[in-house]
């Protein structure tokens, strides 16, 4: 029966992202997340009468940055539309956003893919606007609405359908908070709803040589990059079996709106939109239109960084590193930054990767902060990184240094010196060494000069011995220069 | 001594009690005393202040005598459109959906006010949302014409218009969208000035049309609106659209108040002229020839896409009135219906019950205008007549300093007269309506009485920020000229 079909998935996305502005889009108000209902609301923000907008004029570089980054086009000339409808947490019953003249347009964003390489995903617009309040369905017979998120500045992005799998999507979610957050323009925290997904999902089945288009739908309720790719994953086979069981495609007005249940990890019908709500857009007569001239783009331009997609893959090429360390760096812009900084004073990437990967990352979350953070300098670091690679220091010893430099403020060597753990690499006093050693156990140095199968293991055997005399302290490197060449 | 105290402008009163002369209490008492007498009859107030007024008044008096330095409007009592935000009062618009709504902060105007030590006394009654041109759509109460109690005040600042005239306040502030200053004033006998757009910072004023709302005062004479446009003209970093001092400096408007412009050239717009009433006519011509005498050379200009200026002016005022009301919705403040089935009735009665019949109609018709499929018809088009008679007004005053007009058709009408023909109410604003549509400054000033005694209103328009040229203008007629004296008797 479904043995004659195959089906293309076809995922768009609708994003808003709360930017992480002192001050609300069009009003003095602090924004601060979790604080008392309503006490972070002003006359203006609460749509009492006779007030008017004042635009941030962060909250709109901070939009043209995302805008560049997402390389759009930005615009030079732009304004405030109102869009409205009748909702309660909306105080004025409209919004203030930007509808024909969004800030920037027809851009793209790069996404790894599993295999290593990327994916150019287009966006078709990313325009700014002030959120909304939240309603609170508590208890009883009404409901409460808490205006405190009320006029946050929100950046809306759209794409372009170009994602065809769940991965995909959340990949392109990942990314966007990586770069957001390198930019410092949103906390991009989904949980607390800093950025929230859209996805629009829909199927182009073919069936028997012909093309059937699933209807779509828009799923809403994400707050996890989780529940983001499993909700498209969810979607893409509940199209898939309602267009086996009824043949339902696409048709005027049976797009809809369902919502993600992450008990039952699935998707719950909303509503279906009948026709299209008619927002009734026109030009704010409270605010001037923006113009965005050379001398102020080139200020903001000014404040783009290297984008982690990009950091991601120089490492690669540049430093060597895995796919999956560049990524780990990448993965915060301080971080990389630490990284860059110890590398520059001369440590060696590998090396001070390491160090970063599996120490100092673990150390700053116990911390509970960023690597950049510690008591730790990239100079330090970089020291510590050449005493490994000199062989003045052994790669446990340099973690447990590591771990020594972010409790006290003192350098590498100095910690090295005072926990004994300088290596032993004169060549002469070791030589004594490895002769005693040699003497104690002629059966393995037997074994050795033999050759075959035992030779390998009765070299390490010698070679713990040595290090074993010298407690620890002797340089393996070293010690096994002295054995082979006794041996041969 | 009251009487005589009532009958003296703001700048005269000013200089009194700042010189330690009259009390602000002795002038704040005869105001009061004024409207215990006689606003049962006017009707100018929506609410008054007393307590507070005296109390303010008393502590100007106390600074001077003690020789602290004072405000600029010391001691002068003022009433402000309803329309103006308040922490003290309500500020109801003279809507039911308003009836009891007290602001959490002040107008910029009103802290501008109290800043210059002016004693607010009260506010005054208007067209609901400052929507009508007779002060008859107020949802609260009826304001009747100081010159003849079966007549309107006009609107929508009728109350304030009324306010002056009928000696309830010295001075008062309007709001003007499309008129409502100046065709109240010519009505009411007084001097009413709309300034350009951006001129006066509109943070308080309860939108109706945002891109034309603008605040202005309403004077016995041209110099106090002079006076006042120096307490509250200037940028407002509240108020987007208010204009950047460094492009349009505010001055002093006082200063040169009485240095006539020099080789004046006024322009008549002969085409509209033709549609006033005949006494309207005939006291435009007079006043044309009193600035013959006083040296000024007559031009004629034409505006062509006058004609359209109404129709423009109701969609641009409407759609944008439908935008700016929808916030009163009964779920934040205002009026809420008593047992709703659901959130859904929440909006739809409350809105029902607490709107009138003008504003809803307008509401309508702004929605409409705006819908999508009609948008580019109605909306968009508007806005390109509206550009069009900017063009009109700049090759204007390329020919001259000022275009003179009837502020209105006719003096004031008869109560109920116009309230069942809305087409017939929105004529009355047919001479106004262009200086909202272009931003530009315009000024009413008395200019004579028709054979029923009812004031006639002068109307002065110029180039946008031209407010101290508009001034010294319209003051070398007053000058000449008698008729701003004539005082309305109501009892």
């Amino acid at each position: 029966m479904t043995s004659d079909i195959s089906y293309k998935v076809i995922v768009g996305l609708e994003i808003h992202v709360q930017l992480c502005t002192q001050t609300k889009m069009f009003c003095g108000c602090a924004l601060q997340f979790g604080a008392q209902p309503n006490s972070r609301v002003c006359p203006v923000c609460l749509g009492m009468p006779g007030v008017l907008p004042v635009m941030n004029k962060h909250a709109y570089e901070y939009s043209v940055l995302v805008g560049l980054a997402l390389n759009c086009k930005v615009a030079g000339f732009t304004k405030w539309d109102r869009k409205s409808y009748y909702y309660p947490d909306l105080p004025k019953n409209y919004q203030i956003s930007q509808y024909d003249l969004p800030l920037s347009e027809n851009g793209f964003i790069e996404i790894p893919l599993e295999s290593g390489e990327t994916k150019r995903i287009r966006i078709t617009r990313a325009h700014l606007e002030e959120d909304a309040g939240k309603n609170l369905h508590t208890a009883g017979n009404f409901s409460q609405v808490d205006l405190n998120r009320t006029g946050t500045p929100l950046l809306e992005i759209v794409t372009e359908p170009d994602m065809s799998s769940g991965a995909e999507v959340k990949a392109l979610a990942v990314e966007l908070q990586r770069m957001v957050r390198y930019l410092g323009v949103s906390e991009a925290d989904m949980q607390k709803g800093h950025m929230r997904f859209e996805p629009n999902i829909n199927l182009v089945i073919t069936k028997g040589g012909k093309e059937h288009k699933t209807a779509i739908v828009e799923v809403k309720n994400l707050n996890s990059f989780r529940a983001l790719e499993r909700s498209v994953d969810y979607e893409v086979q509940r199209q898939l079996d309602e267009f086996i069981d009824s043949g339902k495609v696409m048709e005027m007005g049976n797009k809809s709106t369902r919502g993600w249940d992450d008990d039952k990890q699935m998707t719950v019908l909303q509503r279906v939109k009948e026709e299209a709500h008619d927002y009734r857009y026109f030009p704010d007569p409270d605010l001037l239109p923006v113009e965005l001239d050379d001398a102020w783009l080139e200020q903001i331009k000014s404040q783009l960084c290297e984008l982690p997609i990009k950091k991601q893959i120089r490492y690669v090429s540049e430093y060597k590193l895995s796919d999956y360390d560049a990524g780990v760096l990448t993965a915060d812009r301080s971080t990389a930054e630490f990284f860059e900084e110890a590398v520059k004073a001369g440590g060696d990437p590998k090396r001070v990767c390491n160090l970063i990967t599996q120490v100092g990352l673990k150390l700053a979350n116990e911390a509970g902060c960023g690597i950049a953070e510690l008591s730790l300098t990239a100079e330090n670091m970089s020291e510590l990184a050449k005493m490994i690679d000199d062989g003045q220091v052994s790669a446990s010893a340099g973690n447990t240094i590591l771990e020594q430099m972010t409790k006290t403020d003192k350098a590498a060597q100095v910690i090295a010196e005072e926990l004994n753990l300088i290596q032993k690499s004169d060549a002469g006093e070791l030589e004594g060494i490895v002769e005693k050693v040699l003497a104690e156990n002629p059966k393995a140095v037997e074994d050795v000069k033999s050759g075959g199968k035992k030779s390998k293991k009765a070299q390490g055997f010698l070679l713990g011995q040595v290090i074993q005399k010298t407690k620890g302290q002797a340089n393996p490197k070293v010690v096994s220069e002295i054995l082979s060449k006794k041996l041969s | 001594m009251p009487n005589d105290l009532l009958n003296m402008d703001c700048k005269q009163l000013r200089e009194q009690i700042a010189a330690g002369k009259v009390k602000s209490v002795e002038a704040t008492q005869a105001v009061f005393k004024s409207i215990e007498k006689n606003d049962s009859k006017i009707g100018a107030y929506i609410s008054t202040f007393k307590e507070q007024a005296l109390a303010k008044a008393k502590e100007i008096d106390d600074k001077i005598a003690a020789g602290e330095s004072v405000g600029f409007l010391a001691g002068v009592p003022v009433a402000v459109k309803d329309n103006m935000c308040t922490t003290f009062g309500a500020t109801t618009c003279a809507s039911k959906i308003l009836e009891n709504f007290h602001a959490p902060y002040n107008a910029t105007v009103v802290e501008k006010l109290l800043a210059a030590d002016a004693v607010i006394i009260g506010k005054t009654n208007m067209d609901e949302f400052a929507m009508g041109s007779s002060t008859e759509n107020s949802g609260l109460k009826k304001t009747v014409n100081p010159w003849d109690a079966s007549r309107v005040p006009g609107g929508s600042s009728g109350g304030s218009t009324a306010a002056v005239a009928g000696r309830l306040c010295f001075a008062a502030l309007g709001s003007d969208t499309g008129g409502s200053i100046r065709q109240p004033a010519s009505f009411c006998g007084v001097v009413g000035l709309k300034p350009t757009y951006g001129r006066v910072s509109r943070y308080g004023l309860v939108a109706f049309g945002s891109s034309l709302d603008q605040i202005g005062p309403v004077t016995h004479t041209v110099t106090d609106a002079a006076l006042m446009m120096n307490v509250i003209a200037g940028h407002d970093v509240a108020d987007s659209t208010s204009v950047d001092e460094q492009n349009a400096p505010v001055c002093d408007y006082l200063e040169n108040i009485d240095k006539p412009i020099e080789k004046l050239k006024i322009a008549v717009v002969p085409e509209f002229n033709a549609g006033a009433d005949e006494p309207v006519q005939k006291a435009l011509s007079d006043a044309i020839e009193v600035y013959k005498k006083l040296g000024a050379e007559i031009v004629e200009v034409h505006m062509p896409h006058w004609d359209y200026a109404i129709a423009a002016y109701y969609m641009i005022a409407t759609a944008e009135a439908s935008s700016n009301l929808a916030r009163y919705d009964g779920v934040h403040y205002g009026h809420r219906t008593d047992n709703p089935g659901d959130y859904v009735e929440v909006y739809t009665k409350s809105r029902a019950e607490g709107f009138g019949k003008e504003v809803k109609r307008r509401i309508m018709l702004g929605t409409y205008a705006l819908s999508s499929g009609y948008y580019d018809a109605y909306y968009l088009k508007s806005l390109k007549v509206r550009n069009l008679i900017r063009g009109d007004f700049t090759s204007a005053f390329e020919k001259c300093d000022c275009v003179i007009t009837p502020v209105a058709p006719t003096t004031a009408f008869k109560a109920g007269e116009k309230t069942d023909d809305p087409l017939k109410m929105y004529l009355s604003d047919i001479y106004t309506i262009s200086a909202n549509l272009a931003g530009i400054p315009g000024i009413s000033v008395p200019c004579g009485f028709d054979e029923n005694n009812l004031p006639i209103g002068l109307q002065i328009l110029a180039p946008a920020f031209a407010e101290d040229k508009l001034l010294r203008i319209a003051r070398m007629f007053e000058k000449q000229t008698d008729w701003h004296t004539n005082r309305a008797t109501i009892d």
